[in-house]
């Protein structure tokens, strides 16, 4: 599916927090934005997703995704949030299951078949089959948020949508996740685009990078070429490559090796 | 022990509502014998079983139970299943297991126009109540419509936090205005209070068909939308990620609930804690999910008042307190048990 936005603006009052930006992403790629806090990236997923008021367009296969019905939207794209607050003891199993609502049919909506491989599939490819039955209240901060990109599996969007997915996660959680998102891609043929602070892991998984800063594009295209030593140096005021050699030379340490 | 409570609550079943029908059938025909007169339970089974076949009867106690106690069981069972519902309801769409129709406000609207309706004898002709059920009808909705512009000004989404909290300063605005309407309300004075304190003597076999109704239709509205109410209560973001169309569901559950307070609310008055305890207890033994939860609620919320009824015409007989001071006095009991049981974690 083609994600194409064209001069989108959000402006809350006289403060513009993101300000005309234009893209094309087709399918089978990963889109990271990245950027300093405050430049407008998680507002550009609140956009595509229909949660943040903004003037331009977005378009999914050349449709308007403003006039699109609820439903429809969720078939096309699904949300990865950062924080999931419960107050409710729903089973991993039943938060899974509420992915597949977009795709029910009839008053009643039961399960049918394609239903419950999803779920099943998306339980396993996260590796949360054996937590189906317990409660989310019981969860830690990753198994939560596991239970929740289960459910967005087996939401099955045609592009998966990720606001900082790994941000207080450890490392595995983030390793298992990222690793996760990009064999998704493979085996769909699908797009993701994912909202990142960790500069190493948009280089590390990202086919093409949006670069913002202060609302506006820097640079739109290949992630190499958009994460250049210029480019960050201009938006972070800071020769990252530098710091960031200097932090791994923090684990050229002899004693590790032992 | 949690997931040994998940899976014990995922054999919830048809079983269960059997035991559900048979606990609310016995705690009715329990209600229907006791009383200010004891009518013993054969004589209340055969009376009732010759009303059914259409005989004639002309004895004491057939009139005690087949014109006063049936009618009267039957609006309780109604009322405490609407009101447990309707608590359900929006604790699951608000995602808030604090909130029922008097959070929202429209308890308080729907008091508000039965109690004008009460102090400046509006009544219609021909049918005793339904003065004060159309002006509660109207006022619950009119409320509604106050609250949700509101709420639909300051926060365009409709939040939960700005619904409820309007809710609540919405509440504190009308029982100023009650308040001013009592005074001027000269020798009605005593049976606004008694009314506001929740009564359910003397109710016949039209109330009984209006409740039925609102049951039948509304209860109907907000079953059907069980599969979106447990969206909004995992949260309303995720809600709208999965395809829920938010703000039209939002909308349908808070005019099914509003109508279902209100019609309540103009017939027993405002009895308080039934929606706000039961489905708690409920949830217990269903868990969160709304397709068995708001079935269960239903059960679970006529048994509740049904047995809070008959404690307040049983305890000081022949004097009769009214049902929501028993409601209140025993929900706000298990309610600060069920909070302090969470907290522990237990």
């Amino acid at each position: 599916m083609m994600l194409e936005l064209e001069n989108l603006t959000v402006a809350y009052g006289a403060l513009t927090i993101v300000d005309g930006i234009s893209f094309t992403l087709p399918d089978g790629e990963w889109l990271m934005i990245a950027g300093p806090n405050g430049a407008g990236k998680s507002t550009i997923i609140g956009a595509i997703s229909q949660n943040v008021k903004y003037t331009g367009s977005v378009r999914l296969d050349g449709e308007d995704a403003a006039r699109m019905k609820p439903a429809k939207l969720a078939r096309k794209l699904g949300v990865l949030t950062q924080n999931h607050w419960v107050s409710y003891s729903f089973s991993v199993e039943e938060v899974v299951r509420l992915g597949r609502y977009s795709h029910s049919r009839g008053l009643f909506g039961g399960a049918g078949n394609g239903d419950n491989d999803a779920v099943e599939r998306a339980l396993e490819l996260t590796g949360m089959t054996a937590l189906r039955s317990q409660s989310v209240l019981t969860l830690s901060g990753g198994e939560l948020q596991r239970a929740f990109l289960a459910q967005l599996i087996a939401q099955d969007p045609e592009l998966m949508l990720l606001d900082e997915p790994t941000n207080h996660l450890d490392l595995v959680y983030q390793k298992q996740t990222f690793s996760l998102v990009r064999d998704w891609i493979a085996q769909t043929g699908r797009s993701v685009v994912s909202v990142v602070h960790d500069l190493s892991l948009a280089r590390a998984f990202g086919t093409r990078t949006l670069l913002l800063e202060h609302g506006h594009a820097v640079e739109y295209g290949e992630t190499k070429k958009v994460l250049s030593r210029e480019n960050l140096r201009r938006v972070y005021s800071l020769d990252v490559v530098e710091y960031m050699r200097g932090m791994f030379e923090q684990w050229n340490d002899s004693t590790l090796d032992v | 022990m949690k997931m040994a409570a998940v899976r014990q609550r995922e054999g919830f079943g048809a079983g269960w509502y059997a035991i559900f029908a048979a606990v609310t059938l016995s705690a009715a025909l329990i209600c229907v014998c006791l009383g200010s007169v004891r009518v013993p339970i054969g004589d209340t089974v055969q009376i009732v079983w010759r009303a059914i076949c259409g005989e004639e009867q002309s004895n004491t106690y057939s009139a005690i139970i087949l014109r006063v106690r049936i009618p009267r069981v039957i609006c309780t069972a109604l009322i405490g299943a609407m009101l447990s519902v309707s608590g359900a309801a929006m604790q699951g769409l608000l995602k808030n297991p604090l909130a029922d129709g008097s959070t929202l406000g429209v308890s308080s609207g729907a008091s508000l126009g039965a109690v004008a309706a009460l102090a400046f004898g509006i009544v219609v002709p021909g049918v005793s109540f339904a003065g004060v059920t159309a002006l509660s009808m109207i006022s619950a909705f009119l409320s509604l419509i106050v609250i949700l512009a509101l709420a639909y000004k300051l926060d365009y989404s409709l939040a939960t936090n700005t619904i409820i909290l309007i809710g609540v300063i919405f509440s504190m605005f009308v029982s100023s205005i009650i308040s001013l309407v009592v005074t001027f309300a000269g020798d009605r004075v005593r049976q606004i209070m008694f009314w506001t304190m929740g009564s359910l003597s003397g109710k016949g076999y039209t109330e009984v068909l209006v409740l039925a109704g609102a049951f039948v239709a509304l209860g109907a509205v907000i079953l059907l939308h069980a599969r979106e109410l447990n969206a909004f209560a995992v949260g309303e973001e995720n809600a709208r990620g999965v395809g829920v169309n938010v703000r039209r569901v939002k909308l349908i559950i808070m005019v099914s609930v509003s109508a279902m307070i209100g019609i309540c609310v103009s017939v027993s008055g405002t009895i308080g804690f039934v929606g706000l305890v039961t489905p708690h207890m409920t949830r217990m033994f269903t868990g969160p999910n709304h397709r068995k939860l708001l079935p269960a609620s239903m059960f679970a919320g006529a048994v509740f008042l049904l047995l809070a009824d008959l404690v307040s015409r049983t305890v000081l007989s022949p004097l009769e307190l009214p049902a929501g001071v028993v409601t209140s006095f025993i929900g706000s009991i298990v309610f600060v048990l069920i909070f302090w049981r969470t907290r522990r974690g237990g």
